[in-house]
């Protein structure tokens, strides 16, 4: 709370005119390009097909948000967070009854069951969460920045700044951010935050997921070095993996990277056809570059004012306010 | 002629039997806001989803309300930028309109915003990459500049009120300054409109992969604006027309008909870039998709714009009331249809297993932002001088 309450008195400091303008004018050099991954961006290579479905993984991510929420004093939130019993997630009657499973507000993450065509009692899982983009367009969308992107990653979230206009959710092309609808006062954008957010036991560690996963599915390193890792894999295993590490280009690139299997393909795993464009780079090229280089407002006006000027009448008797026609 | 008759209040009894109907709706509306802001919140009183996290509130009070109070910035434009004097007389109404229809942009924005008491947060959060920031700030600056335009009008009821001798030598005093300044506030008012009622076209481009492809163009933002250059118009038409019969008044066909010329000219623009965009990009493929996305749309261009852009053609349907009326009024549904189209049924969340249908509370709040300003409306045309028509002076005089 100390960190959002020191960023908030700053932007208050700022928000003079002079300091907005200049506020906008170098948000607005960021949004030109293309953004390119840096090299410090940390990611997370999921090996689809070793994952067992035992679900700890929903277990851990619900505890850490727990111990996060309630670390910033939100006592409420930190029950609705509160896991069942470890033992609870060991049922697997969740994946025949609630369809394609998606994250919910107070859990983050799901895996869902997928039946392998040629081994029968070895099913695929695959885990669904906030896929960190790395030019998220739930952090162009939003009007008040509340989305931040850290610098080896996470996207997380101040909900001090959220005003609950949702279009974050709008924008998200996974479906990611999920609302608190039934919360009267506070209500929060909720997802993943790759455990870097304020209060979590894990911040600047492995995830609460990656740790506790029994069978390795999940391996945090370096998104470039992840890269070469799986690329490699499908070359030696091309009868599991098929050729195509999900996350590598879609959207531009995200910082979750899925190896899958080859039986399937992306959309029978739940996963979303999708653009290598990020989203954002139209949209901002749109606004920037139409509205403030090749036509500025400051043109506009100048425009209008001297058509106001030169189609005058000759008298205005009127006293009609027209302004110029006075001088 | 008509540009000389000054605007007088409507010298009508207020309180008549539609009026009562408007008080019952809104009435109906402020219980409805009690029951969300107090009690159930958007889970009771919306059927939002995770998947659908924008419904009617969004799509009709929000963004079609932005676009139906283009008439205020057209018009302003065109009487006072271009200083066509004889369309003086619709200047004040269509103001009024835009004044209220942006104040009520901001109401219903109220009811929809989950945390609605941080809603002067992109004051000080300034996001200049965010569609919906450039959108929003606009929409604001253009409030306040919609109200400085309106001073005037308050000005010159209470200057010569005796009741009240200190506010008569204020206004006394301000009207002259404000008679100076307007100039620069009408431009920026041109300046804003054009620039966030454009933006709000681009907002649904960030979701390329939820978007139908019938409406998703980069050139969404465009066609926004030139439908908005569209509606301005024919909303002032079908609301000066609804006045006069309200007041019953003659509707003033020598202003209105030269005006749907302008109409006639941005409708045939945007069925043109429209048609241009869809070929283009090859979307007519979807046409025949059989999808309601398919339909909506066709309904949308024929009888919003092909069929009006016919309609207004014919100098002889210009000329008579009713049916300039009636062309009038499919411009304006069809531009509604648009809105909603891009906000919600263009909207096709990937993962959806259930669909939105608005419930009662949300339709109720939507029909009751309508009528309330209708119903203030009313009230400052009975107090303040917005309307001129020949009629009313007689009455007077
Ligand atoms: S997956 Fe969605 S919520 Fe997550 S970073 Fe990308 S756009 Fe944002
Ligand atoms: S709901 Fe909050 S986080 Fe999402 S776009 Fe709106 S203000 Fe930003």
């Amino acid at each position: 709370m100390g960190v959002s309450r020191r960023e908030f008195l700053r932007v208050v400091g700022a928000s003079g005119v002079a300091g907005s303008v200049v506020g906008v004018a170098t948000s607005s050099a960021e949004g030109s390009g293309a953004v390119v991954p840096s090299d410090d961006l940390m990611g997370v290579l999921v090996d689809v097909p070793k994952c067992i479905g035992c679900r700890r993984c929903e277990f851990a991510c619900k505890e850490a948000a727990m111990q996060a929420s309630a670390a910033r004093g939100e006592t409420k939130e930190a029950e609705r967070f509160k896991p069942d019993a470890i033992e609870a997630f060991e049922d697997k009657s969740v994946f025949d009854d609630e369809g394609l499973r998606r994250p919910e507000p107070h859990c983050y993450t799901k895996i869902n069951r997928f039946p392998n065509p040629e081994q029968p009692d070895k099913p695929f899982f695959t885990k669904v969460n906030c896929l960190h983009c790395v030019d998220p367009a739930c952090l162009s969308a939003c009007i008040v920045k509340a989305f931040r992107k850290l610098d080896d990653g996470p996207v997380i979230y101040d909900a001090w700044k959220c005003m609950g206009c949702r279009y974050c959710m709008v924008a998200c092309p996974f479906g990611i951010p999920q609302y608190e609808y039934d919360n009267l006062w506070t209500p929060q954008v909720r997802k993943c935050t790759l455990c870097a957010d304020e209060g979590n036991p894990n911040k600047g560690k492995v995830p609460a997921c990656i740790k506790i996963c029994p069978a390795e599915v999940m391996t945090y390193a370096k998104r470039s070095d992840l890269l070469a890792v799986a690329h490699e894999k499908i070359r030696n295993e091309p009868d599991v993996y098929q050729d195509h590490v999900y996350g590598e280009h879609e959207v531009g690139g995200t910082s979750w990277l899925y190896l899958l299997p080859h039986q399937y393909s992306i959309e029978e795993l739940g996963f979303l056809e999708l653009d290598s464009k990020a989203p954002p780079r139209l949209t901002e090229a749109i606004q920037h570059g139409v509205f403030m280089k090749f036509f500025p407002p400051a043109a506009w006006f100048a425009l209008l004012g001297s058509m106001m000027w030169v189609s005058r009448p000759g008298a205005d008797q009127d006293g009609e306010p027209t302004g110029e026609g006075h001088h | 002629m008509s540009e000389h008759v000054l605007p007088v209040p409507v010298n009508r009894k207020f309180f008549t039997r539609g009026v009562f109907l408007l008080i019952v709706l809104a009435a109906i509306m402020a219980c409805i806001a009690v029951y969300r802001f107090l009690f159930v919140g958007l889970a009771g009183a919306t059927n939002l989803n995770q998947e659908y996290p924008w419904g009617i509130w969004i799509s009709i009070d929000v963004a079609t309300g932005v676009a139906l109070a283009a008439g205020g910035f057209t018009t302003a434009t065109l009487a006072h930028i271009f200083h066509r004097e004889h369309y003086h007389a619709i200047a004040r109404p269509a103001l009024l309109t835009a004044m209220l229809g942006y104040t009520f942009v901001g109401i219903g924005l109220m009811f929809d915003l989950g945390r609605p008491y941080n809603i002067w947060h992109p004051i000080i959060l300034w996001h200049g990459n965010s569609v919906l920031f450039e959108v929003g700030l606009c929409v604001v600056c253009y409030l306040n500049v919609l109200y400085i335009e309106f001073l005037p009008i308050v000005c010159e009821r209470f200057q010569d009120d005796l009741r009240f001798p200190a506010i008569a030598r204020y206004c006394k005093w301000l009207l002259p300054i404000l008679g100076k300044v307007m100039f620069l506030f009408v431009i920026a008012g041109t300046v804003l409109s054009c620039l966030h009622q454009s933006s709000l076209g681009n907002l649904m481009v960030i979701a390329p992969s939820k978007f139908h492809d019938l409406w998703d163009t980069p050139i969404c933002s465009l066609l926004f604006l030139l439908s908005a250059f569209m509606v301005g118009f024919p909303m002032v038409i079908f609301e000066s027309m609804y006045t006069a019969w309200c007041f019953k008044i003659k509707p003033e066909m020598e202003i209105l008909s030269p005006l749907s010329k302008y109409t006639l000219f941005f409708t045939g623009l945007y069925l043109a870039v429209k048609v241009t965009d869809m070929l283009i990009r090859g979307s007519y493929v979807y046409l025949t998709e059989g999808s309601i996305q398919s339909y909506a749309f066709t309904v949308e261009m024929l009888f919003g714009v092909a069929v009006p852009f016919f309609m207004l053609l014919s100098p002889k349907i210009r000329n008579t009331p009713r049916l300039l009326f009636i062309a009038a009024l499919l411009i304006v549904l069809g531009v509604v249809m648009n809105r909603v189209n891009v906000f919600l049924i263009g909207y096709q969340p990937p993962y959806a297993t259930v669909s939105y249908i608005p419930s009662i509370f949300e339709v109720a709040v939507t029909i009751g932002l309508g009528a309330t300003l209708m119903l203030v409306y009313r009230a400052i045309v009975t107090f303040l001088p917005v309307i001129s028509h020949p009629d009313l002076v007689a009455r007077k005089a």
